[in-house]
């Protein structure tokens, strides 16, 4: 089993590498619910004020067909003007890149952002469509049966846990 | 019991009528629509979820709102949607409830949503299709009509927040209300501990306790202190018979205005599944007034239905 990454850590990086880029018009927008934590968080960390949105893919997702709705949806919540905005997509883990498809797809449905980064707290490999990630925390080789997830304590620090794949 | 509704592992197969799911389906269903509900307020008002997908709405009995907005709910899914008013159309040449069904089958419908004047014509057809097609009851007879309901719980929900602590009144003609029905159902499996059904003794079932409601027959009684007032429209034909002596009798003792309104809690909401008859079952200044939320209870609509289309289609018995 490899060494799981400190999560705590590795948002400070990912905060340092997004200051610089955050000018006019740029937005945080987090994918629920990992990266959604992650985004809120960043936003703390970079001063208060930049527009903070999440998104819920499930009515995005490839393989509705296949396994059907999701049971607990969330609201997808974007209260700010997309069109035209620098969007930073915040996600915990980077893997197929499928989700982020997804989330790409959605987005445009509220207009069409002006440039879209993404930032991952990891990137486990194994992609199987053409996305990257232009900020990444860490990068880590999992077996595709080994799982991945951000966790959040009741103090509201963050932890990876590992576990088998269902 | 083998309910006909759910898949073997106890999904959501087809919405046939509120009696008989648990309370976890209900919640998913609402849960869902309040993601729904934020879909319908953005500059793309759709997602791609029955993409490809043909829904059918077979009405065999005319509703122009409730087919639209059953319309509207597919086509913010993506979904291709064919709207038959069979009533005008292969059954006036005799064709029977099946062969519609087989025929759009044949051209590979996805989901049915039906309409009848017959109590039970949704069973039916969901126990004919195959097990890849899903069925919604859009109303059937005097029996049931579950999207109306759950519409009407997830307007409460977005006002009054919790279930536990509401006392609910249902006023009018509950005997030919399959609306009346579904909202029972609805209310007693989601936890409201008061829902009282007031009307004169015609118009009411006579085993309409057995359904966990108390009866009132005196309005202002019964609206005493409720926290929601949910209207029932009084179809017309039941006037010229021996049920009611007159509209404007009708609308003396069972119509809502404001002075009765006033004996509800202050912050009381009204509801009515529409159409309404303005001056008969309610009065204009109550329906247009401030504790009226029958405009948002359409809005809802389509986000419910969204909810139940995307759940069911999504639970295919392999």
């Amino acid at each position: 089993m490899p060494m799981l990454p400190d999560a705590e850590f590795l948002v400070e990086t990912l905060a340092e590498q997004i200051r610089p880029l955050l000018g006019q018009n740029a937005a945080l927008v987090g994918i629920h619910s990992g990266g959604a934590w992650l985004a809120q968080r960043l936003q703390q960390q970079l001063g208060g004020d930049i527009p903070l949105g999440t998104l819920d893919i499930s009515f995005y997702r490839d393989d509705f067909s296949r396994i059907g709705l999701h049971s607990q949806v969330k609201p997808s919540s974007i209260n700010f003007e997309v069109e035209g905005c620098h969007i930073i997509l915040v996600d915990d883990v980077l893997y197929t890149g499928r989700t982020i498809r997804g989330a790409m797809n959605e987005l445009f449905d509220y207009g069409r952002p002006a440039r879209i980064t993404l930032a991952v707290l990891v990137d486990r490999g194994g992609r199987e469509i053409p996305v990257e990630a232009q900020i990444v925390g860490a990068r880590l080789e999992l077996d595709p049966g080994e799982n991945l997830e951000l966790a959040r304590d009741e103090t509201g620090k963050f932890h990876f846990i590992l576990h088998e794949a269902a | 019991m083998n309910n006909p509704q759910l898949t073997k592992d106890g999904k959501l197969k087809h919405l046939l009528s509120i009696e008989g799911l648990p309370r976890s389906i209900l919640n998913q269903i609402l849960d869902t629509a309040e993601s729904f509900a934020g879909v319908s307020e953005r500059e793309v008002k759709k997602v791609p979820l029955l993409r490809g997908k043909t829904v059918c709405n077979i009405f065999f009995e005319n509703s122009t709102r409730t087919r639209t907005t059953f319309e509207i709910a597919a086509k913010r899914l993506s979904a291709d949607v064919v709207s038959l008013n069979v009533g005008t159309s292969s059954q006036a040449k005799g064709e029977t409830i099946l062969d519609t069904v087989d025929n759009l089958i044949a051209m590979h419908a996805d989901m049915f949503v039906v309409r009848h004047a017959q109590s039970g014509a949704a069973h039916f057809i969901a126990r004919h299709v195959p097990p890849h097609i899903h069925v919604i009851n859009a109303g059937d007879g005097r029996h049931s009509h579950p999207t109306q309901g759950l519409l009407d719980v997830f307007t409460i929900r977005r006002h009054k927040r919790e279930f536990h602590n509401l006392r609910i009144a249902i006023v009018g003609d509950v005997l030919h209300s399959r609306v009346a029905r579904s909202e029972i159902h609805a209310l007693t499996t989601l936890g409201v501990p008061e829902v009282r059904v007031i009307a004169p003794k015609t118009l009411l079932p006579t085993d309409v306790e057995r359904l966990g409601v108390q009866v009132y027959h005196d309005m202002r009684e019964g609206l005493k202190d409720v926290d929601v007032v949910m209207m029932l429209r009084l179809q017309n034909e039941r006037m010229s018979g021996a049920l009611l002596p007159s509209a404007q009798e009708y609308f003396k003792c069972y119509g809502l205005t404001q002075e009765k309104l006033a004996l509800a809690k202050p912050d009381a909401i009204v509801m009515h599944p529409g159409p309404m008859n303005r001056g008969v079952e309610i009065d204009s200044s109550v329906a247009d007034g401030s504790q009226s939320v029958i405009l948002p209870q359409v809005t809802y609509g389509i986000a419910v239905r969204m909810a139940v289309m995307s759940i069911l289609a999504g639970n295919s018995e392999q």
